[in-house]
């Protein structure tokens, strides 16, 4: 690669960071639809609980994004809530931590 | 789309205004539409819908029953909303918030009780069928303090309601004689009940268990000698997969002395001989099942998936002991519900928004009804069955 050609991709790796967690934005409805509708099969549509705990942001203050996001990715054995690791990355499952803890898109 | 599917929607509204001639109930049915807080009413002989009723709150995961006369549907929303549904005037005739969330309901054999099984606050409660006021409350407080989350809720014969506490993991045996003055029996059933149902003679009631292999049963005959575990050793030292969604038990059936059972954490569908309560068999199938119906003469079982495998459908012969279809009819299907005789097999398709109707001898498509997100789908025909 030329030089000139890798200047575009320096630039791009630079600002990465600070959007890095942040999917695609057609990634971002994939994730939104999956929580909404196949999560939603125990934790309800509208995230106020069904077999599963509420995922409304006033339920999920207290707790640390990190944990959160680890039993989305990893699950919790011994419970119904299953790991989601073979459909989405750690990144994403962070991404989702975020937008419950603030307002889940619709 | 959206403004097509709006568009005909809205067409189907004005529809409702105009008055219906004077017909029985026994070919009609409803759709819910989860995601908008719809239901449409259709009719299974033309394989239309006829009206569309708004209002109805937060329809996940919820579910219908009847009263005996099938005019009227019961839906039980998330939201804890009970709502009665004329089917002829295509109307809501009335709707409580009963709870902050429910899971589903059932209706008692004389037809004049609605009980609703419910998350938070856990229990159940019965209502007036007639005017939907309460009659009594029954909390799910298996230790001191300590409530459990509601599940399987079934009617059984004598106005008893039988249903599992997933938390607590006992079954309990409400009877309603005295409707304002329920008296409750408890059974210590086993681990994470996560669903029930009771056999179609309403002898038997079943409860799947997560928490550990096998299916706790309690004779309804001779409650008294207790719940015993069933299938105890299925699985045995496997690795269970991740299960993305429960499987319903509600809705199975019988077919010739046998009944169909999905596997939990397998990919598969469990055999038991229902005189020995033994297992007979398993039969492969393409992904973890949820629903695993019979069509009402027993020959086929239709077999629908939790995520990532729900756009099929797997169809067992019950002769032959095998998949004789596998087909991909849409994304998302939730649910599916027989005709009274079987000759079709309705299909929610959520993500595509449709209802699609299959002939079930030659598994060829008849017709199809757009519908927003749409989940279950109960016909009329549930009205005169124990159990649903
Ligand atoms: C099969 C049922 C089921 C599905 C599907 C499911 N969950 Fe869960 N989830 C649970 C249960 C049950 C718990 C509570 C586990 C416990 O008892 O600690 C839970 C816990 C959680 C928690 C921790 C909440 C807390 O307050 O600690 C989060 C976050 C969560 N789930 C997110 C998700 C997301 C995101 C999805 C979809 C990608 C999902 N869940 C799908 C059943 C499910």
């Amino acid at each position: 690669m030329s030089p000139n050609k890798l200047l575009p991709l320096l630039v791009l790796l630079a600002v990465a960071p600070a959007w890095a967690s942040e999917p695609a934005p057609a990634r971002q409805k994939e994730l939104v639809h999956l929580v909404r509708q196949d999560c939603g099969s125990c934790h309800g549509m509208t995230l106020q609980g069904g077999l599963g705990p509420s995922l409304l942001p006033a339920d999920l203050r207290d707790k640390p994004a990190e944990g959160l996001a680890a039993t989305i990715y990893y699950g919790r054995p011994g419970t119904p809530m299953p790991p989601w690791k073979q459909f989405m990355s750690e990144a994403e499952a962070q991404w989702i931590v975020d937008k419950l803890m603030s307002e889940f898109p619709q | 789309m959206k403004l097509i599917l709006s568009l005909f929607l809205a067409a189907l509204l004005g529809a409702c205004a105009t008055p219906q001639p004077l017909r029985g109930t026994g070919d009609l049915g409803l759709v819910i539409e989860r995601a908008t807080g719809h239901v449409t009413l259709v009719n299974t002989s033309s394989r239309q819908p006829y009206a569309r009723i708004a209002g109805l709150g937060d329809l996940s995961h919820a579910s219908a029953v009847y009263s005996r006369d099938g005019r009227y549907a019961f839906i039980f929303g998330r939201d804890g909303g009970l709502t009665k549904i004329d089917l002829l005037e295509g109307k809501i005739v009335k709707r409580v918030i009963q709870a902050g969330n429910a899971i589903g309901g059932s209706i008692s054999q004389d037809g004049r009780i609605v009980v609703a099984q419910n998350y938070t606050p856990g229990g159940i409660k019965a209502f007036d069928a007639e005017t939907l006021e309460l009659l009594a409350e029954v909390p799910a407080e298996y230790a001191p303090g300590q409530f459990s989350k509601v599940v399987g809720l079934a009617d059984s014969p004598g106005n008893k309601f039988v249903y599992a506490l997933f938390d607590g993991g006992e079954i309990w045996v409400t009877d309603f004689s005295n409707p304002r003055q329920p008296t409750t029996q408890r059974y210590p059933a086993g681990k994470q009940p996560y669903d029930g149902l009771v056999t179609p003679d309403g002898r038997y009631f079943l409860a799947g268990l997560f928490g550990e292999d096998g299916v706790a049963m309690l004779d309804l005959w001779q409650p008294e000698k207790g719940a015993r575990k069933i299938l105890e050793n299925y699985g045995r030292g496997e690795e269970k997969l991740p299960v993305f969604k429960m499987p319903h038990l509600r809705g199975w059936s019988v077919a010739q002395g046998k009944a169909y059972l999905p596997a939990i954490g397998r990919h598969e569908v469990l055999v038991v001989d229902v005189a020995t309560w033994k297992e007979v068999g398993r039969i492969p199938v393409r992904g973890q099942p949820v629903f695993v119906m019979a069509r009402p003469d027993g020959r086929q079982v239709w077999v629908n998936f939790a995520f990532p495998d729900n756009g099929k459908m797997d169809v067992i012969d019950t002769l032959a002991g095998k998949v004789v279809h596998a087909f991909e009819p849409g994304k998302g299907i939730l649910h599916m519900e027989f005709t009274p005789r079987g000759e079709n097999i309705w299909l929610s398709a959520r993500d595509d928004h449709k209802v699609l109707i299959y002939d079930t001898a030659r598994f060829t498509k008849q017709g199809e009804i757009a519908a927003d997100s749409p989940s279950g789908i109960f016909f009329t025909a549930r009205a005169a069955r124990i159990g649903f």
